[in-house]
């Protein structure tokens, strides 16, 4: 930690050796973070890996056991107030009125948060409109979907401008529609404002679309990084390569490439470091048929089993039904 | 979707907290219980049911037995004792709100934000005691039925006692609110709390020549002081004809008749604690 302030002065968030113990119990186990101004940070792990406690703490709903945490360089047990008014929340259960309106809802907000009275009906408006509900402003929550009731928690919190946005399983219970669209939402929201993206899920996919990722196990922080290094981190490209004849064809690019190849199936399946680098190549140095190529990288839930050593859905509280067909291999 | 990305973001730049700040807060949690009650216009009607069950079938009934002399009957005796009942019912249930605002979540989005949890809570009671008093001033609107004239300084006053009942009343189940995780919980509580507290208060019954036990019980209650605070101030108005004096006997503290002021303070009081109690449990959320 430097102890000048100018450095840290430009970290969004800023957590050095955070813990937090409930009895026995230990949420958070030391962990130490930076998300810099501007990024779109993910936060991934199993139910219960202490996300949730970490990000309240983020948010100074629950005091650290010990450690430190800053979010837009104000502390976060000290400055409580400070951290507040920064910060935009979208929590996991919903917490709109839903017998309030919508815009009475963001108003309600506004208020509490001391949103001056001549920008607040030109904000309302914007951020209305960047979740698509301006049209329904006047309409009783109650009346509202799953979906546009989270819109209208994304834009409730925008409504002050906030350095931070934190959202704690944005789009869970959200169908796979639903949810492209709120990421589209979110997509937009950091093209249009200068804002911090803290996100936490147990969504896979969607951690892709974060410029960094932290997977978090156990109360602690296994891995940090781009998604992209994290999977170049779990190993090699799978190469599916189909030919006439399979046999003879994994011979011939075991012994050319000098890498792993196996049939399986009808293809011949290859290991290499970089899939994309490697297509061109087979085709100017393999002597036969090709009939189709596919690259596969690593994905993110490879990244997890690698890091973790199990598949984050085993690791997740919901059963899910029993009739359903075992998870094929590497996807 | 990219339609809105180009134009330039509103910037809202939050001013330092102040005083303004939780003024601001107050009035916005306030209106918030207007525009829910006003939304809510069964509860409007189902909440009278009760007070017009005991002011016109138990009053008209006791009176059989107690008769009527001249205008004054067992409804004008109750009349004091069913407002406050009224703002009683009413002002525990607005409170009972914050239970519902736990379980709906929406309590959160009102702990972080950056005001003092006194100004929330302060906005939660003057919110639910505006919702308490006017349902007592619709029963104002029965002063006529039960032999009590409309006059306007009676009315006046009755109204302002009210408000301070309400305040006091809803204060009380803010306290409790802030402790308890379900509805059903609080649902419990009431029924262990209110009905208990209104049958102790003296709005049903004269404090006269009362047994030791239950004399003590009604002392204690602070709801006791409230109903013989608005009878007191009804009765002002009326002449209560020879013979019905036993239904003026009010609170006495051995042979000291509590005056008015007395009353007031007490409702004051405690009701100041009671909101202190309520923004320390508030401060722990």
């Amino acid at each position: 930690m430097s102890l000048s302030g100018v450095n840290t002065s430009a970290a969004a968030v800023e957590v050095t050796n955070l813990v937090k113990k409930f009895g026995d119990v230990t949420a958070v186990n030391g962990i130490d973070l930076r998300v810099e101004r501007g990024e779109t940070f993910g936060f991934l792990g199993p139910n219960g890996a202490g996300k949730s406690t970490t990000i309240s703490i983020l948010c100074t709903l629950l005091d650290p056991t010990s450690g430190h945490a800053k979010v837009a360089g104000h502390d976060v047990v000290k400055e409580r107030d400070d951290v507040r008014r920064n910060i935009g929340l979208v929590f996991q259960d919903p917490t709109l009125d839903v017998y309030l309106t919508a815009e009475q809802n963001l108003r309600f907000h506004a208020e509490l948060y001391g949103v001056p009275r001549d920008v607040m009906k030109p904000r309302l408006k914007q951020v209305l409109e960047m979740v698509g509900l301006w049209e329904r402003r006047d309409g009783i929550v109650q009346t509202f979907s799953g979906g546009m009731k989270r819109r209208l928690e994304i834009a409730r919190g925008l409504m002050h401008s906030p350095r931070v946005l934190f959202l704690d399983e944005p789009t869970v219970g959200l169908d796979p529609q639903t949810r492209a669209s709120i990421w589209g939402y979110l997509d937009q929201l950091r093209q249009a404002e200068d804002i911090t993206i803290f996100v936490t899920t147990h969504y896979m996919d969607e951690a892709d679309n974060c410029d960094r990722i932290a997977i978090m196990d156990h109360g602690q922080i296994v891995a940090i990084d781009t998604p992209t290094q994290l999977k170049a981190q779990v190993g090699n490209d799978r190469v599916e390569v189909r030919t006439p004849d399979n046999t003879a064809a994994a011979v011939q690019l075991a012994e050319r490439f000098s890498v792993d190849a196996t049939v399986v199936g009808d293809v011949v399946v290859l290991s290499v470091p970089d899939g994309e680098q490697f297509v061109p190549k087979l085709f100017s140095q393999y002597d036969g048929t090709i009939q189709a190529v596919a690259v596969f990288r690593p994905s993110l839930d490879d990244v997890f089993m690698s890091h973790t050593g199990r598949d984050i859905r085993e690791s997740d509280a919901p059963v899910r039904g029993m009739g359903m067909p075992p998870m094929m291999g590497r996807r | 979707m990219s339609q809105v990305t180009n134009v330039t973001p509103v910037e809202v730049l939050i001013p330092a907290r102040s005083w303004k700040n939780d003024l601001r807060g107050i009035k916005v949690v306030w209106q918030r219980e207007l525009i829910r009650f006003s939304r809510d216009r069964m509860r409007i009607v189902t909440s009278l049911i009760q007070p017009i069950l005991y002011l016109f079938v138990l009053g008209t009934g006791l009176s059989t037995i107690t008769g009527s002399l001249g205008q004054f009957n067992m409804r004008t005796f109750l009349f004091p004792g069913v407002i406050t009942l009224a703002v009683l019912f009413t002002a525990i249930f607005s409170a009972g709100s914050i239970v519902w605002d736990r379980e709906f979540g929406f309590l959160r989005e009102m702990l972080v934000a950056p005001v003092r949890r006194s100004a929330i809570v302060i906005g939660k009671v003057c919110g639910g005691a505006t919702v308490a008093a006017l349902q007592g001033f619709i029963l104002l609107v029965f002063c006529g039925l039960v032999g009590i004239p409309y006059n306007i300084a009676l009315i006046t006053f009755v109204a302002l006692e009210l408000i301070l009942i309400a305040l006091m009343i809803t204060a009380f189940g803010v306290m409790m609110a802030a402790r308890i995780k379900t509805f059903q919980a609080f649902m419990a509580l009431t029924q262990l709390v209110m009905l208990p507290m209104f049958f102790l208060s003296g709005a049903l019954f004269p404090l006269a020549n009362l047994p030791t036990w239950l004399q003590i019980l009604t002392h204690i209650n602070p709801l006791t002081y409230a109903v013989d605070l608005v009878r007191r101030t009804v009765f002002s108005f009326i002449d209560v004809p020879p013979g019905a004096e036993i239904f003026t006997h009010g609170v006495m503290w051995g042979d000291w008749r509590v005056p008015i002021w007395a009353e007031v303070l007490v409702i004051i009081g405690l009701g100041l604690i009671m909101l202190q109690v309520a923004i320390a449990a508030f401060k722990r959320l």
